[in-house]
């Protein structure tokens, strides 16, 4: 099997991955995805845990972009998504057609990847997507 | 001296739209002229320079206004805050005369962006041969339509979409009508790039960009200036009567930026800056929204307009689709929002739409504002959101000395 990368760091793929990662103020407790210097919410630099975030969550905002950049396949769904337990992030909702009939607000979604692109070496990048439940 | 008020002394808006046969240089210093002959003034009575053009933002784009205007050697701030570009430029020449260091200055905002297409679309795909991580996502390649979207249309109908999810008794239907009124007010704009009347079935049929906003419910692309000059209220005092009769008191200058929330690094946060900037605004100038006679808000997208019913306390909290459905932001309404026609139809020539704000208000203050003007207005606030997130807000006062 190739090797696989991430999209992006906060998704890990090994072990007990596929899911997201946040870093976690060990100060106040608020999460990020991206790498913080100090905390955005309580500026502590103390420090950051790791924690692995819900699979499951629900769409809270959502749109279906008709018209993109060059080189960006459309139609597609774009989705904040409020994980159960905590945390948002915005990624597309997949494995669902790009109409306002199939992808509603408060739908309940569930975490899944697929392969993006193939690197010279062989390696697969990986996206991560939703999926409705 | 310092503490002492701040009034717009002059204000000009070039028409927006598109102005191939100028650049931005020609575009910048007619409106920056217009506004110092309005206010019965000249270069040579400037203290200080605030100056935005987000596209020439490394240019030192204030300076090179002034060597068109006349180079007088005073202190230019150029500044750059995304949407918010133009009230920033605003807000750094009235810190000055607030300061006490000016009595009067002028600020500029200015914007050539053609037929630009589409903002905030970072190219997509799979280009690449080697997969690197970079930034602080450590991304492989270019996310954009991998993992949603940050392109404007976009990130903003998410945001819409995002009120729909929290508030009951509002649908997508209140998206449509925002647009059918902001194009009905322009068409008694004539500096509005569009003055086109569009049904709500045309809307609802028109090309679709990022649902639920079709064509005529982004803002265009657009080539424009807009120039204001500010003064202390004690050098106000010293102008002749006929100048201090058109002057129109600044009751608050607030700029904020988006506080963190859980979300906001999901999808950019619009409101809580703006309702910050607001319950400030409004403390400084001891209005109440309901005084307010009429309201420029940042319809970048008419996803956009219906947050800040209740961002800026327009209407009860949760009410944006009652206060809509009421008739209230109608130009004939308890409080017309974006009678200019808005930037759907106005145009959002980025640096220059804070600006233009202020240039809108004054003008309706001072009963000059001609077929659209709103009758009596005392009370006017303009409001602008720069993504990332800057919210600015000025609230306008027709007062006398």
């Amino acid at each position: 099997m190739a090797a696989q990368v991430p999209l992006v760091s906060y998704l890990v793929l090994d072990g007990a991955g596929p899911y997201l990662s946040a870093h976690v103020c060990t100060a106040c407790g608020a999460r990020s995805l991206e790498r913080r210097n100090a905390c955005p919410k309580c500026g502590s630099a103390a420090g950051f845990d790791k924690a692995r975030l819900a699979d499951t969550g629900v769409v809270t905002s959502f749109t279906i972009v008709q018209r993109a950049a060059p080189g960006v396949k459309a139609p597609f769904i774009s989705a904040t998504i409020a994980l159960d337990g905590g945390g948002a992030v915005t990624a597309n909702v997949v494995d669902t057609e790009p109409d306002p009939e199939h992808v509603t607000l408060g739908m309940p979604v569930t975490l899944t990847t697929f392969v993006v692109g193939t690197a010279d070496d062989g390696a697969e990048a990986v996206a991560f997507g939703y999926a409705p439940i | 001296m310092a503490g002492d008020n701040v009034w717009v002394l002059g204000a000009h808006m070039t028409k927006f739209g598109r102005h191939d046969d100028k650049d931005v240089l020609d575009l910048a210093a007619i409106a920056s002229l217009a506004a110092l002959a309005d206010g019965g003034v000249t270069i040579q009575d400037m203290d200080v320079i605030g100056a935005g053009s987000l596209f020439n933002a490394a240019s030192g784009i204030g300076q090179q206004i002034q060597k068109q205007i006349g180079q007088t050697g005073i202190p230019v701030f150029n500044v750059v805050n995304a949407c918010a570009t133009g009230a920033t430029a605003v807000r750094a020449v009235y810190l000055s005369i607030k300061a006490g260091e000016a009595d009067m200055g002028l600020a500029v905002g200015v914007e050539q962006m053609g037929k630009m297409g589409l903002l905030g679309m970072g190219a997509g795909g799979s280009g690449k041969t080697e997969y690197v991580p970079s930034g602080r996502d450590g991304r492989v390649m270019p996310t954009e339509g991998l993992l949603g979207t940050f392109s404007m249309p976009g990130v903003f109908a998410q945001a819409g979409m995002q009120y729909l999810y929290e508030n009951d008794d509002v649908d997508v239907e209140h998206f449509y009508k925002i647009s059918e009124k902001n194009h009905a007010h322009s068409t008694l704009n004539p500096l509005s790039q569009y003055q086109k009347r569009f049904s709500l079935d045309e809307i609802k049929a028109a090309p679709m960009i990022s649902f639920p906003n079709t064509m005529p419910m982004c803002s265009p692309n657009t080539d424009g200036a807009a120039a204001v000059v500010l003064i202390s209220e004690e050098r106000l005092r010293s102008m002749p009567k006929e100048v201090q009769r058109r002057a129109v008191k600044i009751s608050a200058s607030v700029l904020q930026t988006d506080p963190w929330v859980e979300s906001g690094a999901a999808l950019p946060d619009v409101n809580t800056c703006t309702r910050n900037a607001a319950k400030k605004a409004y403390e400084i100038a001891g209005v109440d929204p309901q005084d307010l006679d009429l309201v420029e808000l940042h319809d970048c997208f008419a996803t956009a307009e219906l947050l800040h019913y209740d961002n800026l306390g327009l209407c009860e909290p949760g009410g944006a689709g009652k206060f809509l459905d009421e008739h209230g932001p109608y130009r004939d309404g308890k409080i017309p929002v974006n009678v200019s026609g808005g930037l759907e139809s106005k145009g959002h020539p980025i640096a220059a739409t804070g600006v233009a704000g202020v240039y809108e208000i004054t003008t309706h203050l001072r009963g000059e504002a001609g077929d659209r003007q709103i009758e009596g207005a005392k009370v006017g606030l303009t409001h602008v959101i720069g993504l990332g997130s800057t919210c600015g807000i000025h609230i306008l006062e027709k007062a006398s000395l």
